[in-house]
């Protein structure tokens, strides 16, 4: 982002709108994105168990369908309406986790539904998980490279 | 004679008047305070059209059928339509006079557009280049949201400042026949920048430019503020409002309790989570077509100052980091 240099009037303003600006409530929001962030993790911990011992997937790789449905799980929250109004008070708890990652995908595939199957729902449900997709690969590339190149 | 008095400032030596107005508010507006007002409140946000853009021209060309049917005009008795919204190259607006048929101007002043159709409209009327002129704006939650911000069903986390864009449309017939509150004056705003670039702090962008339209308005007219039963700012919430009214004290004008803003009067703070109050081009045209001009019509106002304010920013230009443009107009209306 470009930084356009302020004149005195604009920068006096600012920390006048600065002030007024009111703050979220820090604290609050830090406690129930712990313990609803815990919740989902305590979620996701059950499903490896019940992956790995009633399905009897190796322990190993009971991760993965794990989290296969903890995004089913984020995605049919965000369809029926329900995750934008439990993030508002969840917040990071819901976010961080892959609940979030899956409800920024299907509420942006869902978003533009109008505009077709091609140019809409397919080409901007990345829109705002796009960013995420890009640095998790480039991320993955560059450790898997040290890993290469030192073992 | 010239029409205009002071730097910014216009006054009508034929005032026109409001002959009627109407106001289509959405579900969510149609459980505020003003829910008496409105004349259709829709049930649901879609209107049983297939997207919400479509919802959002149904409604605004719907405002302007309630508008003239309650004047008992046809469209082929207005001379002009102006209107504006939100949505890129005001396409609600373009569909609904596709639909009138009646000669049309495009307004694009983002949330001022109810203040700058007025404003126009009574220029035109007053200079004799129309008889009758329609002017109508319309915004929708839905429809803003996803081109200025998020997904409707992303949760993230709303800021404590932020606005919650007002979903419904609004429509005044403007003329010579008829009754109704006269447009005595207007005062037309500069475009202000005081280097705001946060879009969901839009109130804080918007105060400078309200406070700039107002002084000037005293100043080219000389009037006393006190003289005003309300003087309303279209959609500046809660912190915007603060800060335009300590703008103008710092410049010698302090206001009391005849100072208000749209987006504040049109939801109820406590009971609905809109955070910082109300915003979009229908905040002030829900307040002002439905809520002050029956107020007007039941005689408990006699003067009313209203200040539609605007953000002129676009989405390329806030993500290259530009500041947010911002403008207000100012329109005297009296009884």
């Amino acid at each position: 982002m470009a930084k356009a240099k302020l004149t005195p009037a604009q920068q006096k303003y600012q920390a006048k709108a600065k002030k007024a600006e009111p703050k979220p409530d820090y604290f609050r929001n830090a406690i129930s994105a712990f313990f609803s962030g815990g919740l989902v993790c305590l979620l996701g911990q059950a499903l490896i168990d019940f992956y790995s011992q009633i399905m009897k997937v190796p322990p190993k790789e009971a991760a993965n369908p794990a989290t296969a449905t903890m995004i089913l799980i984020g995605a049919l929250l965000t369809g029926f309406g329900v995750f934008d109004n439990l993030a508002k008070y969840a917040g990071a708890g819901l976010a961080v986790p892959v609940t979030g990652f899956a409800n920024s995908v299907v509420s942006s595939a869902l978003e533009f539904r109008e505009e077709g199957l091609v140019y809409g729902v397919c080409a901007k449900m990345f829109t705002l998980a796009g960013a995420v997709i890009t640095f998790g690969v480039i991320t993955a590339f560059v450790f898997g490279l040290i890993h290469a190149i030192f073992h | 004679m010239s029409k205009k008095t002071g730097k910014q400032t216009y006054q009508f030596g034929n005032p026109p008047k409001i002959i009627s107005t109407g106001t289509v508010a959405g579900p969510f507006e149609g459980q505020g305070p003003l829910r008496e007002d409105f004349d259709e409140i829709l049930t649901d946000p879609r209107n049983n059209e297939k997207s919400f853009e479509k919802a959002e021209r149904s409604m605004l060309t719907k405002a302007c059928q309630l508008a003239l049917d309650h004047a008992s005009y046809s469209t082929g008795e207005v001379d002009l339509f102006l209107a504006g919204d939100l949505l890129n190259q005001i396409i609600s607006a373009n569909f609904t006079a596709a639909t009138l048929g009646i000669p049309f101007l495009g307004l694009y002043g983002a949330c001022s557009t109810a203040a700058l159709g007025l404003s126009l409209g009574a220029m035109l009327l007053d200079g004799g280049f129309a008889e009758t002129v329609l002017t109508a704006t319309s915004s929708h939650n839905s429809t803003a949201e996803r081109q200025y911000r998020y997904p409707t069903e992303y949760g993230g986390q709303r800021r404590p400042y932020q606005q919650w864009t007002v979903t419904g449309a609004g429509a005044a017939l403007l003329g010579y026949h008829g009754e109704g509150p006269k447009i005595t004056g207007v005062t037309l705003g500069k475009v202000v920048d005081l280097g705001s670039k946060d879009p969901l702090n839009m109130g804080a962008a918007m105060a400078p430019a309200a406070a700039d339209t107002i002084l000037q308005h005293f100043q080219d007219t000389g009037w006393d503020p006190k003289a005003f039963d309300l003087i309303v700012t279209g959609d500046l919430g809660k912190v915007g409002l603060d800060l335009c009214r300590q703008e103008l004290a710092e410049n010698g004008l302090e206001l009391g309790d005849n100072f208000n803003d749209c987006g504040l009067l049109i939801y109820d703070l406590n009971k609905q989570d809109v955070h910082a109050g109300g915003s979009g081009c229908a905040a002030s045209a829900l307040v002002l077509y439905g809520h002050l001009y029956k107020r007007f019509q039941r005689k408990e106002l006699s003067r009313l100052l209203l200040v539609g304010t605007g953000a002129l920013h676009s989405t390329t230009s806030f993500q290259q980091g530009e500041n947010i443009p911002c403008i207000a107009h100012a329109v005297r209306i009296e009884a």
